[in-house]
């Protein structure tokens, strides 16, 4: 009885051992990037000076991170699942012009906005079919979706800008005033708070959330076990790219006119934030947070090279560095990791 | 260990038969198990085991035939089927999600979640139960499983399997990956499942495995029920006869062979001689890939040492590209001339009588038979003096099989060095001067072929021991 006693008892401190391990390993992954955003303001500090850090800039910078935020939210969830959407780009433009388009015929603010985000949950749903009907790489279907809501949004657009009336929408990533001073923030920036609560929150606290993680995680064995891959998938492209349409407002919001040639590329810097933050392309891994930060770092370096006064192709060079240096430093961290289990 | 709960048939396979296009893979195969009971499924390489595993746990369909699962007919039209009827299966290669936690693993599909929302104070209990029930409550539910050593995740796949109720457990060589001190430990909770009324079947060729932690046995060979028992009223020699059964057809040529002098290393006092085939008998997984790997890896530098992997479609072959290409990849000149490559590659073709459309067919089109013999003329063309062939004839129609041997005593007559690595051991026997033993790891001296038999061999690579020794065998 004794012999038993001590036997759990030793049980028990080598688990409570490993888990405060584990706890410390999570910790790390994710102060990894918090760590990198860190270093980058500090940097940029240093060359900008103290006026870096003013409230203003910082605002600033939250302001030119909610484009590419808001779109990573939902990349995240696509990448967790071990998939890849390169539309985003083309679904943000479009979503400026359907905006757009909707508000000249005299829609009202708020329907023309669920209209442009029901628009990029419709091209979601189109690849998540595609996917999982045809059975075909996310890769291939979301390159051939890049081009074809592309062109229907100049289609839409005949080719040039679309002029549309000034509403809220437009004010939805400036400082509050007046009125509107008690919201301390842009209007933008509480919504992308919000959502990444609620996104992370789904990621971590629902059935469909863990069902993701172990559809990139092991499909084989998602399937053995009775998850629903194929509806799984559905919704995941779906919200993905709701979130893109999304974005497409906060865009439009900048832009006030729609503009089916805006966001070429964006879904590089969308990919590049979950993959700073920790996500990867194999599935299974990333989180909101993460590519939170991954997102902020990119704007960082974004601000602080033009404050600077660092020429566009500094910062193109930086960042690409910082991309290749956070995933080579996380691999080293996993290998070491390992190394030492083992 | 407790005495078994219940005698109740928990299910039954009454004449399954399953062909995969011309080949027959079972023919008319019956199989029982009580509830409380483990059967060892035992048989050679390719016997059908796999495949009368696959059906009970719904990732084949028979073609013929029945199965009954606690008196109700049973036929999953898929692996999940099954698993919610009670029949799982854990794989040699572990499927457990590397990412999720142990707990999220042992829960995936059922997890406690109203409106969608996960319970994880449920989930936690949940796992600490079945874990508790394995008596390996040590196993953190909050680890990641990508973190744990096979065994631990063996460990895990089981108590997902218990998680969902299941009845019926299948265990498909289960120590094949892990170590010594955990295969106690599996046989340990194997002990509980059976205490607790489950059924195990248990796919081994380790006898030792079998008459250690099995109440019964089935032999299958070729296809086909061969037998089977008491483990305790058997002994191992008669379970190896069963596993053997007839002796091989005339197939294997043989010219008079001169060795010569050593060419190759390939232990401490083990070497191979120019002249002479030399056969490494060892059953999957004892380490034999591992042997020839290091060897090429080490000789190909400086000797002309050439290697046909056991993995045809994942490495020996480049599957997408055309006959001509895989021929001629390993000595293509800077500037390639496709009319030369084509040349050199008919000549090929018909000297190994390759069965295919012309030289530009992609070789995945090609039968396998047909494949391997493009492999083999791959380390001809390169003219290598030795050859390291890792189980060349395995799923390869007989005529093909009877040309690869004759090649391989060509090539012996000329002065080349061949070793070759089977777990078929008639051919073994059939083709080779030399034999030697992979149990483990470990390889034995090699003794020239007249002074061994298949049944011995067969004994040797399945418990590391020749028969005198059985019975002071203490472990």
């Amino acid at each position: 009885m004794t012999r038993m006693n001590t036997m759990t008892r030793v049980e028990k401190t080598t688990r409570e051992f490993k888990a405060s391990e584990e706890k410390a390993n999570k910790w790390l992954s994710r102060s990894g990037p918090v760590l990198g955003l860190f270093l980058v303001c500090l940097i940029f500090g240093f060359l900008v000076g103290p006026q870096f850090f003013r409230t203003g800039n910082l605002e600033l910078i939250a302001r030119q991170t909610a484009i590419v935020a808001v779109a990573s939210l939902g990349m995240t969830v696509v990448i967790a699942s071990a998939g890849i959407d390169l539309s985003v780009g083309s679904v943000v433009s479009l979503s400026t012009v359907v905006i757009a388009l909707l508000l000249r015929s005299g829609v009202p603010p708020l329907a023309a906005v669920l209209a442009a985000v029901a628009v990029g949950v419709l091209c979601g749903a189109i690849v998540g079919l595609l996917v999982t009907r045809l059975c075909l790489l996310p890769f291939i279907v979301t390159l051939g979706m890049m081009l074809v809501v592309r062109g229907a949004a100049k289609g839409l657009a005949d080719e040039q800008r679309v002029e549309a009336p000034i509403t809220w929408i437009n004010n939805l990533l400036r400082s509050p005033a007046g009125t509107e001073s008690w919201l301390l923030l842009p209007a933008g920036v509480w919504i992308i708070i919000v959502l990444s609560l609620t996104t992370g929150a789904m990621l971590e606290y629902t059935r469909f959330g863990r069902h993701i993680f172990a559809i990139g995680s092991n499909e084989r064995t998602a399937r053995l076990c009775g998850v629903r891959i194929d509806a799984c998938k559905l919704a995941v492209y779906s919200i993905g790219a709701g979130f893109a349409g999304l974005a497409g407002v906060m865009q439009f919001s900048k832009l006030s006119v729609g503009d089916p040639t805006v966001a070429a590329g964006l879904e590089l810097d969308v990919i590049a934030a979950v993959i700073i933050g920790g996500g990867s392309l194999l599935g299974g891994r990333g989180s909101v947070f993460g590519t939170l930060v991954g997102a902020t770092i990119m704007a960082v370096i974004q601000l602080g090279s033009s404050q600077r006064g660092l020429a566009n192709w500094v910062q193109q060079i930086v960042t690409g560095a910082i991309i290749i240096l956070a995933v080579a430093l996380d691999h080293w961290r996993q290998h070491a990791h390992n190394h030492l289990r083992h | 260990m407790a005495e078994a709960v219940n005698y109740a048939v928990r299910f039954e396979m009454t004449g399954i038969s399953k062909s995969f296009g011309a080949t027959t893979a079972l023919k008319d195969v019956n199989l029982k198990v009580v509830a409380g009971e483990v059967c060892a499924l035992v048989g050679q390489n390719g016997a059908g085991k796999s495949t009368l595993m696959n059906i009970l746990s719904g990732a084949a369909q028979p073609d013929t035939g029945t199965m009954m699962l606690d008196g109700v007919s049973y036929h999953p039209r898929n692996p999940l089927e099954a698993r919610r009827s009670g029949v799982a299966m854990i794989h040699q290669e572990l499927s457990l999600a590397p990412d999720l936690s142990v707990e999220e693993n042992i829960v995936l599909g059922m997890e406690p979640a109203p409106y969608g929302i996960v319970r994880r104070a449920e989930i936690r209990a949940k796992a600490e139960d079945v874990l508790r029930q394995l008596h390996h409550s040590e196993i953190s539910p909050t680890t990641p499983a990508g973190q744990l050593s096979v065994a631990e995740q063996q460990l895990v796949e089981i108590a997902r399997a218990l998680a969902i109720g299941c009845r019926v457990l299948v265990l498909d060589e289960p120590t094949s990956s892990i170590a010594r001190a955990d295969v106690e430990r599996l046989f340990e909770i194997i002990g509980r499942l059976k205490a607790q009324g489950h059924a195990v079947v248990y796919i081994s060729h380790f006898i030792d495995e079998v008459k250690e932690v099995a109440d019964r046995f089935a032999v299958l060979r070729d296809g086909r029920n061969a037998g089977g028992g008491e483990v305790r009223s058997a002994t191992r020699k008669e379970i190896v006869e069963m596993m053997v059964g007839r002796s091989m057809e005339e197939l294997y040529p043989r010219t008079s062979r001169s060795p010569a002098e050593a060419i190759l290393d390939i232990a401490p006092g083990i070497a191979l001689r120019r002249g002479e085939v030399l056969g490494i008998a060892g059953l999957v997984g004892a380490g034999r890939t591992r042997l020839l790997r290091r060897l090429f890896a080490l000789e190909s530098s400086w000797k002309s040492v050439g290697m046909v992997s056991e993995d045809r479609k994942g490495e020996g072959l480049a599957m997408g590209m055309t006959v001509t290409d895989n021929l001629t990849l390993p000595r293509l000149t800077g500037w390639v001339s496709p009319s030369k490559q084509s040349a050199l590659a008919r000549r090929w073709i018909q000297d190994l009588e390759i069965r295919c459309h012309d030289d530009r067919q992609e070789i995945s089109e090609l039968s396998g038979g047909n494949q391997q013999k493009v492999a083999l003329a791959r380390l001809l063309y390169c003219d290598v003096d030795v050859l390291l062939l890792d189980e060349p004839t395995r799923g390869i129609d007989v005529g093909s099989k009877a040309q690869i041997y004759e090649w391989i005593d060509q090539l012996v007559t000329n002065g080349k060095a061949v070793l070759i690595v089977s777990s078929y051991f008639p051919e073994l026997i059939g083709i080779c001067d030399r034999v030697a033993v992979m149990h483990r790891g470990q390889l034995s001296a090699p003794r020239p072929v007249s002074e061994v038999d298949e049944h011995q061999l067969m004994l040797e690579a399945c418990s590391g021991l020749d028969d005198s020794h059985e019975h002071h065998d203490s472990r």
